[in-house]
């Protein structure tokens, strides 16, 4: 006889049946755009804030994908996302240009710092020239995490180095290729020097053998835009919910939001309006 | 390692006391890998038995290419997929980059070689008098063929379960597809992954908690359903 088995065909019904549950009840649809932003302003936490604080006078879903500024960019470009928020000023303005995106806003800025070992074998805690402060580290040839990903910490650092004539070629010049999190840890592990915003820092300074060695140089700011996808380009993209999103952002209400903001009763964001202290 | 006991603690602590966030996390998981097992292994079934009955040309290419893709990375898959996901990709006007449908799609791609490849080990492996015999004794083809099933129904048990444990703890396909996206496309792995890029460990290991107890009853469930058919043909 042919073996019949009613129990396993129930067992399979079962999870159908959950299967399709699961997958209905969360896919019922509210308005919704996607937002590529910079791991640096999702790993501090700023977007949760943000996003809980938007939610509060308006249910359109915002959907973060937190990559680095290269990525971001080249998925608002490929039209896979309906608006950015990003720090490379240079690669922002050919990204406009080129009529990708449109309407940049400034929405807020920080600044990068240069964090290191407690040692400090290069001998540049308190500097606030942070050219010196690179030549000292490439004199010394001490080691130097990058984060070699092409986000928009890395495109700074990579002009820094441009900037003083050097290039970062040696055996323990090191690139993560990762995001600023992952690239802090690792240098924390290995005792090295490395170039973080300071969201990012103050994020994770509390578990960080690294210390805080230069900041303060007007090199190191850090400017955040929102750019949204050309509809021209892309007439899929969402253009009137992403502008309803950018347009709660650059409102008073939104830049008291991101000034509000704080870990360790530091601020790690300015609204862009704050002039530079 | 006190601390490493203090973060597995806390860990054990937060899925215990029913955090919602990370539940959200785990059924996505489970959704899209339920999901991806479901929709691959009729087919894959249906393919590997061709394979292991019928004797036609290009047979042997197509067993060596399945066994080639068994090692081909996650992230590569998941790249292929973007491209042909995205705005810009061939299939862009599905709109499904980002989206679960899309981490359907991958981890389908994803096991597909190795429901393959082990029930095609388990068809040769198994007696090839079944099929005649079933046929001589009346049964019809669909009949001869479930009888064959019934007969390497273990092996074909312990494929779903490789493929199943390959892409619930895949994270490069997921990370590309999904992108990650909360609420909506973060599943386990990638928020492990996060969670560890942003220092949180205890988050990371909470979830990683969940993986290893998914994969222990997978385990025991296989191993009961053995041990409890033994018993019935013993009686």
């Amino acid at each position: 006889m042919f073996p019949v088995l009613p129990r396993r065909h129930d067992v399979l019904l079962v999870i159908l049946l959950v299967c399709t549950v699961m997958t209905t009840s969360s896919t019922l649809a509210r308005e919704s755009i996607k937002l590529a932003i910079t791991t640096s302003t999702y790993h501090s936490g700023l977007m949760d804030i943000l996003l809980a604080e938007f939610a509060k006078t308006d249910d359109l879903a915002v959907q973060l994908l937190a990559v680095g500024t290269g990525r971001a960019l080249t998925m608002a470009r490929n039209g896979d996302v309906d608006v950015v928020m990003t720090h490379a000023p240079t690669a922002e303005a050919r990204f406009v240009k080129q009529g990708y995106g449109i309407d940049p806003r400034n929405v807020m800025y920080n600044d990068f710092v240069i964090v290191g070992p407690a040692s400090d074998p290069a001998v540049i805690d308190g500097l606030d020239d942070v050219s010196e402060a690179l030549s000292r580290i490439h004199n010394t040839q001490q080691r130097f995490i990058s984060r070699g990903d092409d986000s928009g910490t890395h495109k700074k650092e990579v002009s820094l180095w441009q900037e003083i004539g050097k290039t970062p070629v040696y055996s323990d010049y090191l690139e993560s290729g990762r995001g600023m999190g992952h690239t802090l840890q690792m240098a924390g592990e290995l005792a090295s020097y490395t170039m973080t915003d300071r969201g990012s820092w103050l994020a994770m300074a509390d578990n960080s053998p690294l210390r805080l060695l230069v900041e303060g140089d007007k090199k190191l700011r850090n400017p955040y835009k929102i750019i949204l996808v050309n509809p021209e380009k892309h007439p899929h993209v969402r253009i009137a919910n992403a502008r309803r999103f950018r347009d709660w952002l650059v409102s008073d209400i939104g830049q008291a939001a991101i000034n509000d903001f704080q870990i360790n009763g530091q601020i790690l964001f300015y609204s862009a309006s704050t002039p530079i202290p | 390692m006190t601390e490493f006991m203090a973060i597995f603690a806390s860990a054990v602590q937060q899925l215990l006391s029913g955090d919602p966030l990370i539940w959200h996390i785990v059924g996505v998981s489970f959704s899209v890998s339920l999901s991806a097992i479901l929709i691959a292994s009729l087919p894959a079934l249906l393919i590997s038995f061709s394979l292991a009955y019928y004797h036609f040309p290009g047979r042997w290419v197509i067993i060596s290419l399945v066994n080639s893709l068994l090692g081909i990375p996650t992230v590569v898959v998941g790249l292929l997929l973007y491209l042909l996901l995205s705005h810009s990709g061939p299939l862009g006007e599905l709109q499904l980059l980002f989206t679960r449908p899309a981490m359907v799609i991958g981890q389908v791609l994803l096991c597909f070689p190795l429901l393959v490849a082990m029930s095609l080990v388990a068809f040769q492996a198994a007696d090839q008098r079944v099929l005649e015999t079933a046929r001589t004794l009346g049964a019809t083809r669909l009949q001869a063929f479930l009888t064959l099933l019934y007969e390497v129904r273990f092996a074909l048990i312990a494929a779903v379960i490789a493929g199943f444990g390959r892409i619930i703890a895949e994270v490069g396909c997921a990370m590309m597809v999904g992108g990650n996206i909360l609420h909506h496309t973060r599943n386990i792995t990638t928020a492990i992954a996060l969670e560890t890029g942003k220092g949180e460990f205890v988050q990371g290991i909470a979830l990683g908690v969940v993986l290893l107890m998914v994969a222990l009853m997978l385990n025991v469930s296989l191993g009961w359903i053995q041990s409890r058919t033994r018993v019935l043909q013993q009686l």
